[in-house]
């Protein structure tokens, strides 16, 4: 069925959006066979964001932990600091074909909305970002770096303030005005077609990640691994792999001060089945249905929901969730610096702290590539504010 | 203490949302349960009734309400303060259904009703007397989930139609039963001044008449006396939701007087 994964997805928004939900349906289906766009994303790709990524050899970090080897797929060293820019060139690109001259966008972290400021500044759109006011707070080099880039940023004082409240208020202004605004969605969320125009953008991680490790070793590895809140460096990580049968797909979600707290964002451990956002996922709810006010250190995966096609990879057992702390993500931020000098996003230690736990396990020939979706600058003050140190930005 | 829940027979149960619009224009008043409490929400229901009101939508709060402005939002939050549960709605409505037959509509998010389970909830809403839901986060392609089971248990499944609905309005309006509700303009619930409401709104709404014999209410942003009448001359009905949270959130439990007030003068236009 259209737009479903399993039992998972659908276009749950409202009637106001549906006709406009359709046209974007319409547009993706012909600009991704569209020649001269894809010429035109790929140049961008390349070109001004970067790409292809670096896939890393951690040669000190594998050897430290004595088992798998570990490979790092460097989405950090994309233009704007993360995975998130690969979807928003796409996104941003097509808008503008499209007709459009706004773009609005909802932002956790911060890395989403600067990648679609920056995006919306070099194709000349109208920029406009939600962001929850708790973030703009933990994040607010990234407000004004999204400022810097001609956005206006509005922080969002519904709710949790978080991200799931900037995709409420966000949604709320789409419906407000669609003529000639883009609604540019951060992750594999959403309505249908979101999800899986999110996940074709951001598959090129792993569509290089597969040739490179091929180059590299003549295999496929033995696990793929990415921090999950919505999923889209996940699904990106995941998807050229999701044939390769051998290949284990492992997500990892912010379990906050742990799973079996109130304060956690673990999806696929805490949550249940629901509609919310536009799609039919697993999201964290109380018994009535009322979404729950999720914790996480990482406001990237502060988000009470996961995109439909993870829930399915779940539900089918293809792909595995597990929950990481913020201890050991913090554990983990500081320990890959240390070790191999790289500074990542505290979002992508998630993924380095359960890669931590796994390697040791494994064999020598074994293969480990971890999604390192972000450089971890904006995190620094805040991880030293968690270490007793008060250190603002 | 409580009477027994009258007998409401299956007929009389599937006619309520029709008796609305009988004969005269339909004034439909929206509030949120348990804003400020659920018993104030009983009197606050049938002060609505009293001032003239047909048919009373209520809102089940919902911690993400997208489709609803800042009014509406605040009146969820304040509710969800006050631990209001979809169960106590249902309670509340029992205590309505003691003092009234006025024709009641839930209007709540979809993830309110799957959570329940589609089966439990419509079953239940059949027992204390509900008879129909408005669901702003289910469009058409998604409807026949609940659709169905609404049907099984007489609860009239309400179409929305958008100013941007366009080539979209003949499918919905086919299969439209109840009332449909006509969004006035773009964006989210709230009120507004006239410049803000869809120009088309008369050619919308004729082009329905084409295809249905269900009646149109026409809601969000609706103030005023001016407004109603406005839109009464092509429209079976107004839907009044803002303006009314906005005299609760005023006056708290003390606003029986100033609904009253306010809605007869808006149904005695």
């Amino acid at each position: 069925m259209k737009g479903r994964y399993g039992i998972h997805g659908g276009q749950y928004v409202p009637e106001t959006l549906m006709n406009e939900i359709h046209k974007i349906e319409e547009a993706y289906e012909f600009y991704k066979n569209d020649q001269a766009f894809n010429d035109e994303l790929n140049t961008l790709l390349k070109e001004y964001a970067g790409r292809p990524s670096l896939l890393y050899y951690a040669k000190k970090m594998s050897e430290d932990l004595g088992g798998a080897k570990i490979y790092l797929k460097r989405e950090d060293l994309n233009h704007t600091g993360s995975h998130k820019i690969n979807n928003v060139l796409g996104q941003v690109l097509m808008a503008k074909k499209m007709g459009k001259t706004r773009v609005i966008a909802e932002t956790g972290a911060g890395q989403h909305g600067v990648a679609t400021a920056t995006a919306a500044a070099l194709l000349s759109m109208e920029c406009e970002i939600f962001m929850g006011k708790e973030d703009t707070d933990r994040q607010a080099l990234n407000v004004y770096r999204m400022e810097l880039l001609g956005a206006k940023v509005h922080p969002v004082t519904t709710g949790t303030m978080t991200l799931k409240d900037a995709v409420n208020e966000a949604m709320r202004e789409w419906t407000k005005r669609v003529d000639d605004t883009m609604y540019v969605l951060g992750s594999v969320m959403g309505p249908h077609p979101f999800p899986m125009m999110v996940r074709d953008f951001q598959s090129v991680i792993s569509k290089e990640a597969r040739e490179q490790i091929l180059e590299y070793e003549g295999k496929l590895p033995t696990a793929v691994m990415a921090c999950v809140g919505g999923g889209s460096n996940a699904m990106g990580m995941f998807y050229h792999f999701i044939n390769d049968k051998d290949v284990k797909l492992i997500g990892c979600e912010a379990a906050g001060k742990g799973v079996d707290t109130a304060l956690t964002a673990a999806t696929i451990a805490t949550g249940s089945l629901g509609v919310f956002h536009g799609m039919k996922s697993y999201f964290c709810q109380d018994e009535y249905g009322q979404i729950a006010p999720v914790y996480s250190i990482s406001a990237g995966l502060d988000y009470p929901g996961i995109g439909p096609e993870h829930a399915y990879l779940h539900d089918i057992g293809r792909a595995q969730y597990v929950p990481v702390s913020d201890d050991e993500a913090v554990s983990a931020f500081e320990y890959i610096a240390k070790t191999e000098g790289i500074i990542c996003a505290i979002e992508s230690a998630h993924a380095v702290a359960h890669a931590i736990k796994l390697a040791p396990t494994m064999a020598k020939d074994d293969i480990l590539i971890i999604c390192l979706s972000g450089r971890g600058d904006k995190d620094v003050a805040a991880i030293a504010r968690y270490r007793g140190r008060d250190i603002h930005e | 203490m409580w009477q027994q829940l009258p007998d409401i027979g299956g007929e009389i149960f599937m006619n309520r949302i029709q008796q609305a619009f009988d004969h005269q224009k339909a004034f439909i008043g929206f509030l949120t349960a348990g804003d400020p409490y659920l018993d104030k929400t009983v009197d606050y229901i049938l002060d609505l009734e009293e001032a003239g009101a047909s048919l009373i939508e209520i809102g089940i709060p919902f911690s993400d309400p997208i489709a609803e402005g800042p009014t509406i939002q605040e009146a969820n939050v304040r509710a969800l303060k006050n631990k209001v549960t979809t169960d106590d709605v249902f309670e509340m409505v029992k205590k309505v259904r003691l003092k009234s037959q006025i024709p009641l509509c839930f209007m709540t998010y979809l993830n309110v009703v799957f959570h329940y389970g589609y089966e439990r909830f419509f079953q239940k809403c059949q027992e204390i007397g509900i008879d129909g839901i408005i669901l702003p986060d289910l469009p058409y392609e998604e409807s026949h989930e609940v659709k169905d089971v609404c049907k099984q248990y007489g609860v009239t499944l309400i179409s929305m139609i958008a100013p941007t609905s366009k080539d979209r309005v003949a499918m919905i309006a086919k299969e439209a039963e109840g009332f449909i509700y006509l969004v006035s303009s773009m964006g989210v619930t709230g009120t507004r001044d006239n410049e803000s409401f869809a120009s088309n709104l008369d050619e919308i709404i004729q082009y329905i008449k084409s295809v249905t014999d269900t009646p149109v209410a026409i809601g969000f942003g609706i103030k005023d006396a001016q407004q109603v009448k406005t839109f009464q001359q092509y429209a079976d009905g107004v839907i009044v939701g803002s303006a009314i949270v906005n005299i609760i959130k005023e006056y708290g439990d003390q606003g029986d007087e100033a609904l009253k007030q306010y809605v007869s003068s808006l149904t005695k236009v």
